[in-house]
């Protein structure tokens, strides 16, 4: 097979990749000889590591894309590539906050559905203030929101809901009541961006409560029902709506 | 006892002959450059370390007290915003009061845990300026006090 003749990276920021392609990176990080001449000569070389995101894989010459989608960089903190790809499968990874729904109890550990392919496990201590004797009131069919400690190929998924300081900071088990319902994952991604025009948008209609799950889950609470279902419809539509028909949609619901 | 310290030696005997067998057949990578190439890139498959992701839960116009106070904290975090401010702010006890509460406090929860002839002098000290003192306490004190002091046999 012919090798590809790859491109510069910093070139196809923002244009649409395809599996296959090969991206060069620039000098200063390569790891050639001349690369290391270019480093010492030009002062500039970035501190700090590349990341390279979710849809790339590092291969001997740079980059190589393994996901169809836009090419995306971010300069700061040792500069970072990924590919912005559209999904609606989810595929747990550490460190992602998810919702999940407990299927099973065995013995000290609950099964939890995450929408992957395997149910993940939490253990029973993994809630703050959990000891062997007080443990956490979860029956099967309440919704957990907490980070997976564990999350890889070879392996079954693990939860927890407490972070490293042993704190819940908001994990834990969702309350009473509420709508959950699935979105495809660039929408969660779009929603958990900082300022986001639908979020600021929605919050000024009523109040309500709002917990973002990184594997497509959406759980809403409302105090009525009507409002809950308004926020959920809005959520589920703004993802093939143009700003100006969501700010239209808006504006008839505060109308109203 | 002999036998224990012949095993440990023969143990020892057999690790470095181990060692030696080990070090002259051991293969090892002889390229120090492919480490420092690995450590310019890392990969990464969470999206949350790419982009700056907020925080899941969220709360709007008072739905849910502590995730709105969640909200600014996670949030914040990234930002480092003036949050030690608020903290003094909402402090319900000022800092002078708490000194002097404390000061208070630790002298006695301090007594309680003194020996009892130190609460014994404490309680001396405090009789001293007393003058309503009963003889019997004074004719114990003395003889108590003595006791501590080493009494010459008289001959």
């Amino acid at each position: 097979m012919a090798a590809e003749r790859g491109a510069a990276a910093e070139a196809l920021v923002g244009q649409v990749v395809l599996p296959g392609d090969l991206l060069l990176l620039p000098a200063h990080y390569d790891e050639d000889a001349e690369g290391e001449r270019l480093r010492l000569s030009a002062g500039a070389a970035p501190q700090g590591r590349l990341l390279c995101g979710p849809g790339l894989r590092r291969s001997g010459a740079g980059l190589l894309v393994t996901k169809c989608g836009l090419l995306r960089h971010r300069p700061a903190g040792g500069g970072a590539f990924w590919v912005d790809s559209q999904q609606k499968r989810y595929v747990p990874v550490k460190g992602d906050h998810v919702i999940g729904i407990v299927t099973a109890k065995a013995g000290d550990v609950f099964r939890l559905d995450v929408g992957g392919s395997e149910p993940a496990s939490l253990s029973y201590l993994a809630f703050e203030g959990a000891t062997k004797r007080n443990r956490p009131n979860v029956q099967v069919g309440d919704l957990i929101y907490g980070q997976f400690v564990v999350a890889n190929k070879d392996m079954e998924p693990e939860m927890v809901c407490i972070d490293s300081s042993g704190k819940s900071s908001g994990m834990g088990i969702i309350g009473q009541d509420g709508f959950l319902f699935k979105v495809s994952l660039g929408l969660i991604r779009k929603l958990l961006a900082p300022k986001c025009e639908i979020i600021q948008e929605l919050s000024q209609l009523y109040p309500f409560e709002l917990v973002l799950g990184m594997n497509g889950r959406i759980w809403v609470k409302a105090k009525t029902v009507q409002q809950t279902l308004i926020i959920v419809n809005i959520l589920e539509a703004c993802e093939y709506m143009t700003a100006e028909q969501r700010k239209q949609a808006l504006a008839k619901l505060s109308g109203n | 006892f002999m036998q224990r310290g012949l095993d440990s030696q023969t143990k020892k005997q057999l690790e470095e002959e181990e060692k030696k067998i080990i070090s002259e057949e051991h293969w090892y990578l002889d390229v120090p450059d492919l480490k420092e190439k690995e450590s310019c890139i890392i990969e990464e498959r969470s999206f949350l370390r790419c982009e700056d992701l907020v925080y899941g839960r969220m709360s709007f116009k008072g739905f849910n007290p502590e995730i709105e106070k969640l909200m600014i904290q996670m949030n914040s975090k990234c930002k480092e915003e003036e949050i030690e401010e608020d903290d003094k702010m909402e402090a319900d006890v000022s800092d002078e009061e708490m000194a002097r509460r404390y000061e208070a406090l630790v002298g006695t929860i301090g007594k309680k845990f003194l020996r009892k002839r130190d609460q014994r002098v404490l309680k001396d000290d405090d009789e001293d300026e007393d003058d309503e003192v009963e003889e019997g306490n004074s004719k114990t004190r003395p003889s108590k006090r003595a006791k501590k002091m080493f009494l010459k046999p008289q001959d």
